[in-house]
Parts: C-alpha cells; sequence; structure tokens
C-alpha cells in the first residue's frame, strides 16, 4: 500500500499496517494507537457479554450422551410453554393498556402542556423508586377482602387484572421514554395543526397522524415492556400467578434439574434476540425516511 | 363588507401584546400579504384566522359568518406550513385527499381531485411517492395542493418558501399566484421577504410590533410609504433628516441645502424626517427641481445597476442608482457632484411609532 490515495483497511489490520508503515506523520501514529485502544476496549466488552453466554451454553449441553437433552426436555415441559404463553399474553394487554395510557399522555405534555413534563416523568419513573415487592403489597392492601374500593384479589380474573395493572406501572419508565424520543423526532404541534386545519378531530389525529409516525418508537418501548413482563417475578410471585414464566424459572432453578436453567436462560435470551431483529426490521422503512428526508 | 374581515383583532400573551388593533377587509378572491420583520405579529394574525390562537378582543368573519371561537377544524380554512407538514406516513396521494376522507367524499371523487391538483401543481403521477422521496420544491407544492384539495373559504400561507432555495423560491412563488388566480380563493400570505409580498399580492399589510403600519397595494406601499418604518422596510431608500424652513409651501433644508417637497409639510416644526429613492435620483441636474451638491465618496457596481454614494457633510450621505452601461462615464471618488430628484420624489414622513433606523442607513 503506498501513495496518499489509498486508504487503509479498516479494523486491526488496517491499524498494523499503519503502524508499521514507515514514514508516516506523527499524528497518524498518534491515530493508530488511539485506534488500538479502540479495538481493545470494543473487544473486552465483547468478551464480557459473550463470555457467561457461552459459558451458560457449554453448561447446558454438558449431559452425555446426549448433549440437547436439557433443551428438550424444557421445550417438552408444558410448565414452560404455559408460562411462556401466560407472561406473553400479560404483556401484550400491559402493551396495550400502556400505550393507551401513554401515547396521548406525552403528546399532550409535548404540545400543550411542556410545564408539566417533569412532573410526568418524575410520576413515570416511580417504579424505580417504588421497589416491585412493595407495589404488590400495596395492591394486594388495597383491592385484598375488605378492600374499600373493590376485591380483586379473590378471584382468579381479579389477580390477573391486578398483575396487569402492575405490569402498566412498571412498563412507564420504559414506554414514556420511548414515545417521547419517538415524539421528539417528529413536528408534532405542525403535523397536528396540519391535520387540524384538514378538519382532522383529536381521535382521528392520534390514530392516523401520530400513531403511525411513531412506529419505531412504539415498538421499542412494547418489545422493552415484553422483555419485562416476560422475565419478572416478584409481583407474579405475590399475586400467587405461578403459572407465569418468571416464577416458572425460579421453580426451575430450585429442582433437581441442573442443566435446564441454563437451556431456559438460553432460549430466553434468543427469543429476546428475535424481538430486537424485529425492531430492527419494522423500524428499518421509518429510519431510512427520516435519513433521506435529513439529506435533502 | 368584505369576504374576510378582522375587526379590532388583538393577541396578548401575559404582558406582551403580539397583535393589536388589527382590522383588515379582504375581497373574495384577493391575494393579502402580511410583511414585516420576525415578532411583528404576522404569523400570531395568521394563526388566529387558522384557529391556532385565540384573539384576546375582537373578531373574525368569513363570508359573513363568525368564526372568532371555532375550533380549527370546523373552520373551512387551508393552511401551508413553512416546514411542508406532510403526513410522513402517507403517500402524496394520501396527504392530498386527507380532508376530502374526514369529509366522507366517495373514494372515485377523492381519486380524481386528487389526479387534477397533482396536474395542477405539475407534478402527475407522483401520486403514490412518499414526502421523503420527494424534493423540497415539490413537497410544498404538495403541501398547498393538500390545503386546496378540501376547497377551502380562505388559505393560508406561513412564510411557504422560506425553506427552499432562491431559483426554486421564485418559481414556486409564480406558481401559487397563477393557482390562486386560477382558482380565484381568497389567500394570506405571510411573509418577511417584501420582494414576494409586492410581486405576489394586490395589497400588503406592513406590521411593525403587532400594529398595522400601512394597508396598500404594493405600488402605493413602495412609492408612498405612510410610516418611517414602511419606508425603511420596503425597498431601498435614503432616510435623511430635514428643517422645515416653510411648512405651507413644503420648503426645506438638508445640512443647509434647501429642497422642496411636492405637498405642504403637515406636522413640520423643526426637524421632519424625508425619505428618498435612490433610483429616483440622477447625477447630475436633469433629474429633477432639487439638487444637492457633495463629494462622491462611493461607487459601487451592482450588476444591472450601478450605486453611489455622494456626502452631504457631517457623516450624512445619500445613495443614487443608475443603470449599468459599458459606456457609462462617472465621476472620479472624491470629485464634488450635484444629484436632482424631482418634489414628488421627496417623501416627509408621518411620525412613525416604530423605532427609526440609523440616519441615511440603506435599508434592504
Amino acid at each position: 500500500m503506498s501513495g496518499t490515495g489509498t486508504q487503509a483497511p479498516f479494523g486491526p489490520l488496517g491499524v498494523m499496517r499503519s503502524w508499521l508503515q514507515s514514514g508516516r506523520a506523527a499524528g497518524s501514529r498518534r491515530r493508530g494507537i488511539g485506534s488500538i485502544w479502540a479495538w481493545l476496549i470494543f473487544i473486552a466488552g465483547g468478551l464480557y457479554f459473550i463470555l457467561p453466554l457461552v459459558g451458560t451454553y457449554l453448561f447446558s449441553t454438558r449431559p452425555r450422551p446426549d448433549p440437547f437433552l436439557a433443551y428438550r426436555q424444557v421445550l417438552a415441559d408444558d410448565g414452560f410453554l404455559g408460562g411462556l404463553l401466560y407472561s406473553f399474553v400479560a404483556g401484550l394487554v400491559t402493551i396495550f393498556i400502556s400505550l393507551l395510557i401513554i401515547v396521548p399522555t406525552a403528546y399532550w405534555v409535548r404540545l400543550r402542556l411542556p410545564r408539566a413534563r417533569p412532573i410526568v416523568e418524575f410520576v413515570t419513573l416511580m417504579p424505580f423508586v417504588v421497589p416491585p415487592i412493595v407495589l404488590a403489597f400495596g395492591l394486594i392492601r388495597i383491592y385484598g377482602g375488605g378492600s374499600p374500593i373493590i376485591v380483586l384479589a379473590a378471584t382468579d380474573l381479579g389477580l390477573n387484572i391486578l398483575l396487569v395493572a402492575a405490569y402498566v406501572i412498571l412498563s412507564f419508565p420504559y414506554m414514556y421514554r420511548a414515545v417521547d424520543t419517538g415524539l421528539a423526532a417528529i413536528d408534532v404541534r405542525t403535523l397536528t395543526e396540519a391535520a387540524q386545519s384538514m378538519g382532522s378531530g383529536w381521535g382521528r389525529i392520534l390514530l392516523q397522524v401520530i400513531f403511525p409516525n411513531l412506529r419505531t418508537a412504539l415498538l421499542s418501548g412494547a418489545f422493552l415492556t415484553l422483555a419485562i413482563v416476560i422475565g419478572e417475578y416478584t409481583i407474579a410471585q405475590v399475586l400467587a400467578r405461578t403459572q407465569a414464566f418468571g416464577p416458572y424459572l425460579s421453580l426451575l432453578g430450585r429442582s433437581s434439574q441442573p442443566f435446564q436453567p441454563a437451556a431456559v436462560s438460553l432460549i430466553s435470551f434468543g427469543l429476546t434476540w428475535i424481538a430486537m431483529v424485529a425492531i430492527a426490521l419494522l423500524g428499518r422503512g421509518s429510519r431510512q425516511r427520516v435519513q433521506v428526508a435529513g439529506a435533502r | 363588507m368584505g369576504f374576510l374581515e378582522l375587526s379590532g383583532v388583538e393577541k396578548r400573551f401575559g404582558d406582551v401584546v403580539a397583535v393589536e388593533s388589527f382590522n383588515l377587509s379582504a375581497e373574495r378572491g384577493e391575494f393579502v400579504s402580511f410583511l414585516g420583520p420576525s415578532g411583528c405579529g404576522k404569523t400570531t394574525t395568521l394563526r388566529m384566522i387558522a384557529g391556532f390562537e385565540h384573539p384576546t378582543a375582537g373578531s373574525i368573519i368569513i363570508d359573513g359568518k363568525d368564526i372568532t371561537r371555532q375550533p380549527p377544524n370546523r373552520r373551512n380554512v387551508g393552511m401551508v406550513f413553512q416546514a411542508y407538514a406532510l403526513f410522513p406516513n402517507m403517500t402524496v396521494a394520501g396527504n392530498i385527499g386527507f380532508g376530502m376522507r374526514i369529509r366522507r367524499r366517495p373514494a372515485n371523487e377523492i381519486k380524481k381531485r386528487v389526479g387534477e391538483l397533482l396536474e395542477l401543481i405539475g407534478l402527475p403521477g407522483r401520486g403514490e411517492r412518499y414526502p421523503w422521496q420527494l424534493s423540497g420544491g415539490q413537497q410544498q407544492r404538495v403541501a398547498l395542493a393538500r390545503a386546496l384539495a378540501i376547497e377551502p373559504q380562505v388559505l393560508l400561507l406561513d412564510e411557504p418558501l422560506s425553506a427552499l432555495d432562491a431559483k426554486i423560491r421564485v418559481s414556486l412563488r409564480q406558481q401559487i399566484r397563477a393557482i390562486q388566480r386560477q382558482l380565484g380563493i381568497t389567500t394570506v400570505y405571510v411573509t418577511h421577504d417584501q420582494e414576494e409580498a409586492l410581486s405576489l399580492s394586490d395589497r400588503v399589510v406592513v406590521m411593525s410590533e403587532g400594529r398595522i403600519e400601512q394597508i396598500g397595494t404594493p405600488a402605493e406601499i413602495y412609492n408612498f410609504p405612510a410610516t418611517r418604518f414602511v419606508a425603511s422596510f420596503v425597498g431601498t431608500l435614503n432616510l435623511l433628516t430635514a428643517q422645515v424652513v416653510d411648512a405651507r409651501a413644503g420648503r426645506l433644508s438638508v445640512h443647509g441645502q434647501e429642497i422642496q417637497a411636492a405637498k405642504p409639510i403637515d406636522d413640520g416644526h423643526g426637524g421632519v424626517s424625508i425619505a428618498l429613492r435612490p433610483e429616483s435620483i440622477e447625477l447630475g441636474e436633469n433629474g429633477g427641481s432639487n439638487r444637492l451638491r457633495g463629494p462622491l465618496e462611493d461607487v459601487s457596481f451592482l450588476g444591472s445597476i450601478v450605486r453611489m454614494r455622494v456626502g452631504l457633510g457631517n457623516g450624512t450621505a445619500v445613495s443614487l442608482d443608475t443603470f449599468n452601461d459599458p459606456h457609462l462615464a462617472l465621476p472620479a471618488v472624491g470629485e464634488t457632484v450635484t444629484v436632482s430628484f424631482p418634489r414628488e420624489a421627496c417623501l416627509v414622513l408621518a411620525s412613525a411609532s416604530a423605532p427609526a433606523p440609523a440616519e441615511d442607513a440603506l435599508a434592504v
């Protein structure tokens, strides 16, 4: 490689080459050193994330002669699929209710009540302040036997309602931030006014103008919520929803099957990644639009 | 009574008066521009017509119907925004047909109308594209078509060309005017660009600090500015302080050199402001009966025009324009020259409420 018209290949190889090349300016050498550090940090970070996964995988495939026995057992277990399905449905209902609450709130705060933003942000952060165990016991106290409002903790349906209600609150920090970031990326006020001048009412503006333009943000919030709900243990356990996926995982960890929890962890991890890829694929169109529009 | 009537409209934000005593009567099919600097209240007034802001006082009437308290979606007013405001999730056809879908028009009627409007804005066959696939000028034309699709009683345009480059701005403004004439739609256009306002409008409303400074045809605004602010904001001009010598005869003194206005001076005891357009002053003595003498301080070549500055003493100067000519022989800088202008070119300005620009400043 020679001359000024060619660029060193990107990556460690390129860095090494540029490092070895004689006659380079000192600035270039400094950049080379910087790049090596960047790569070292990147590799260290990657190992930090990958090594536990590799370790878990190696552990989960230890049974002989059938290394995938734990996976087969987990997938054949009714508790696994039932728990996953229960938590998945609870997650979907949570997402639906959370969107119904958060999107109009965040929209209205951006459009008409910007001064209320710190208050709304604080309220949405409450799940980080109030531990789930406190939330769950609070719900049982208020909606349990002798409730002054309504007794919900006495029936299966009531407990399911309480569980979803608690999950909706847990989803607030993630959903609000995702939606608020999405709203920041579009000119909410002008789009609203344009729709109003066309004769549109608030419902149509939200459904046909705001919601569709928040697709990526809504997906991000939705998948984060789903991931939290599927892995949640404390509230489900306290509300006796042991059929949920979190309590199932906990039960499995205490069983005599040592390899199954590792297999379940990796399956859960895989499902989360599938969800992330889904976000990336579904949100691709809108990102392209933003980029192209920005380039003009 | 006009088709669009604004009577005593006022808008306050707390203690701040954004618009006060705004009165305007626009005829059906008229093209009216609100012209003024940033913060003069022109956009606030437009937004009150659209319904996005509510007047603190006064009334807005369209075709005899008081719409002052009506929400924006109940007014039949189309609006084009500076930032286009096309819905990114909808195609061009979807955007244009949006208002018609709200009005529950049949699908075939919407399709036909969208096709007609795409023809009108010169974008036939682009209905299935998304806004991000269009240039800025094309997007603004789609925004115009969208506003027109609902057949509004009044069309409002809020600095629609500001985000576009100069060449597209000129061609698009011609297109906007042509479409407006073709459809005969009453239009209010907000701009801070005097060239846009003068070239497009039937009438121009010049605003400053929430007040109307002058309403008139472009020619009236340019040739007979009512206030010092209008004179300084619209066009290029010389603003000079003159002493009144004889108010009834219209005689004035500019740094010891006597000139005469065409009309008697109304409020003249002591000093008054006079405005002179550079193009109405001639080098030499053939431009009119008024003459001023002084050293030629500067000559600027502006392409088709050559601008000269002649000193009048005490740092005061007067600028004049002459058309460029390859054979133009100009005096040397420093040489004493005479400039002349007719009495009619000497505009004695009424006392203005707006802060006056610097003496002799050339406002553009």
